[in-house]
């Protein structure tokens, strides 16, 4: 243990085997590899184990449960599935249960915490009261507990019969919102091409309106003309294929209604209760970004003049979006993670699925791991397509 | 105009300003002050910190609302008309002692932002304006950097051009040097210093007791919110009549 070279000026100093105890190199890469196989170690001792008692209870390893026929129902689902399909099948289900209600979710909490948390920051009183103690009730109560209390109110709603009426347009009742829907009919397809060709019209406008006011300095607002080159052509299109104004009205029949679109009492009540969670973070993070912006840039934005509204857009918001954004990206991918307490109110999300994948097949460690893989895949995503966003538009310091 | 009789809008004074008082919460940080300043005259205003003199150029953009007496921009009243707020902000270029520049915009974009937004001007209109002061300010080589890739002097020195973009017939410095270091004050004084030379009105509030002896018309010293004293600087630094005067100065000169 002398591989310390010694120095050669004047008199090389003695090295002893105690001197190297004390060097803060050969230290930290003791500690480092200590670590390592402290860990490796681990690994290995828990891997024989769960291989040794799974062996010894007769348990199958592996992942070919995932073709075999699952046998049981799953209530709420985007693709056809029936109980003669696979367990792989059934988590698939699950997956695209957790992205609706997530990603319904992340717009609802998005909203409402845009709106909250510019109140925030209002001038009016009772607008910035009201806004400080809907974020501190949202954000101070346990996600779990506000799941389940909107859980308990859906289901303390009257049944079908005797269902709030909205004004003709839906009913609210312990099984959910039903709300009306223009009756199926080949017009929406293209109303739907038209609304895309719109939003891609009204991009091409804004850009030339941009380029208008550069080459000739005179602004042009866009705000207007833009929603009628968006809205135009899907009603246009509807007018064509003359005014199909036929709407599918829900009914009550029996038990139930028929006819109309229903979202289910436990997709409303995860969805709210994950989704308000959020929003008095998320109101916060708001808040702290439009503050974050310097005074000084207001009023430096004002001695050359600028309007209020183009120095919110040109001078403040661009800023605050850069302070707004890494911290909403965590909020976003804590939504998604939040969205597995649907198990505790029987949304059958892809935990609550794969919980009963895991009774029937008795694989416990594969159905975990693939939850894991599949949640982590999830939140990765979603941060890496922040974090893109934010090197978009991140300031150059040097 | 509801006040126009008080004052008469001459021409001749660009910035008249009338018992001018201004209040933050109890605390009078303004009282009736009295300040003309005529076109192409240069103004140095001096004073102990928490006197009030960077309130008072803020009150002439209106970055601070005054709550009592007139002021009196170019004939135009400042009053809460934000027609009018317009038309003076148009007309005033203002320099902070931080800075302000836009830290996500690219030198040229700070310059070319008010041109184009409020004086519609087309792009290359406004670059080729920008890239003309920036040359005068002797920096045109960073028209693509960012505010933070320079250094504070060459930041101060955009943000002068940025000011003059507007092409205004006034300019205040809100103590332009005071977040600078030493070896880079003089080449902010020194565009200051050929600003003044080309005729431009200027209200500076400053502690450079150099640069109002050369520069400066008309000195005004402040304290506890009042106007003590204003004289040219001759009369100014060698024989000041007030002993609140005197004794600034014998503080900030005696090194």
């Amino acid at each position: 243990m002398t591989d310390a070279t010694p120095g050669r000026l004047g008199k090389p100093p003695t090295r002893r085997p105690k001197d190297l105890l004390y060097s803060e190199s050969f230290r930290t890469a003791l500690y480092q590899v200590a670590l390592a196989a402290g860990v490796v170690l681990l690994g290995l001792y828990l891997y024989q184990n769960v291989v040794e008692n799974l062996g010894r209870q007769n348990i199958a390893t592996g992942f070919g449960f995932l073709d075999e026929v699952s046998q049981f129902e799953i209530g709420e689902r985007l693709i056809d599935y029936s109980s003669r399909d696979s367990y792989g099948r059934a988590l698939l289900v699950g997956l695209m249960n957790t992205l609706s209600v997530s990603a319904a979710g992340i717009v609802v909490a998005t909203v409402i915490g845009f709106a909250v948390g510019i109140m925030r920051v209002s001038t009016n009183w009772l607008l910035q009261r009201i806004a400080l103690t809907y974020v501190e009730i949202v954000r101070n109560i346990p996600v779990i507990l506000q799941v389940i209390f909107w859980a308990a109110v859906i289901r303390n709603l009257p049944a079908p019969r005797q269902a709030l009426d909205l004004w003709g347009l839906g009913f609210l009742s312990n099984r959910g919102l039903t709300f009306l829907l223009p009756a199926a009919h080949p017009a929406h397809v293209w109303m739907l091409a038209a609304f895309a060709a719109g939003i891609a019209a009204a991009s091409v406008a804004a850009r030339m309106a941009r380029r208008h006011r550069e080459a000739t300095g005179r602004y042009v607002d866009m705000l207007w003309p833009c929603i009628g080159l968006i809205l135009g052509p899907p009603v246009l299109v509807w007018l064509g294929f003359g005014a199909p104004h036929e709407l599918s009205f829900p009914e009550r029949q029996g038990f139930n209604f028929t006819g109309g679109a229903t979202i289910s009492p436990e997709f409303v009540a995860l969805m709210a209760g994950i989704a308000l969670y959020s929003s008095g973070f998320i109101a916060e993070i708001v808040r702290a970004g439009i503050q974050a912006t310097p005074r000084g840039q207001v009023e430096a934005a004002r001695s050359i003049a600028l309007r209020p509204r183009f120095i919110l857009r040109y001078v403040v918001l661009p800023q605050a979006l850069r302070v707004i954004v890494p911290p909403l990206t965590s909020q976003y991918v804590s939504l998604i993670k939040n969205s597995s307490i649907a198990v505790v109110i029987g949304y059958p999300d892809l935990v609550n699925i794969g919980n009963t994948v895991m009774n029937q097949t008795g694989q416990a460690v594969e159905a975990i791991a693939v939850m894991m893989t599949v949640f982590l895949a999830i939140s990765l995503v979603t941060s890496l397509a922040m974090n893109f966003y934010n090197r978009l538009v991140a300031i150059k310091e040097r | 105009m509801t006040h126009s009789a008080q004052i008469e809008p001459t021409g001749a004074p660009v910035i008249q300003m009338r018992d001018v008082s201004k209040w933050f919460g109890q605390f009078q940080v303004l009282h009736e002050v009295d300040l003309d300043v005529g076109k192409g005259e240069r103004v140095v205003v001096c004073g102990p910190s928490g006197s009030g003199k960077s309130t008072l150029i803020r009150c002439i953009n209106r970055l601070e609302v005054h709550q009592s007496g007139q002021i009196v921009v170019n004939g135009l009243e400042l009053s809460d008309n934000v027609k009018n707020i317009e038309k003076i902000r148009r007309n005033i270029g203002m320099v902070f002692q931080n800075f302000n520049l836009f830290p996500h915009l690219t030198v040229l974009e700070n310059l070319t932002l008010g041109p184009m937004l409020t004086r519609h001007m087309k792009k290359a209109a406004a670059e080729e304006l920008a890239m003309h002061f920036l040359h005068k300010v002797r920096i045109p080589e960073q028209a693509q950097k960012y505010p933070l890739q320079l250094s504070g002097g060459q930041q101060q020195r955009v943000a002068i051009a940025r000011s003059l973009c507007m092409e205004p017939e006034i300019m205040l410095f809100d103590e332009p040097t005071s977040a600078l270091d030493p070896e880079m004050i003089k080449e902010v004084l020194d565009t200051m210093i050929e600003l003044a030379e080309s005729g431009m009105t200027m209200i500076v509030v400053t502690h450079e007791m150099g640069f109002a002896r050369t520069v400066a018309d008309k000195v005004v010293f402040m304290a506890d919110g009042r106007k003590v004293e204003a004289a040219p600087p001759e009369e100014f630094f060698g024989n000041p009549r007030e002993h609140r005067t005197r004794a600034f100065l014998d503080q900030i000169l005696k090194h």
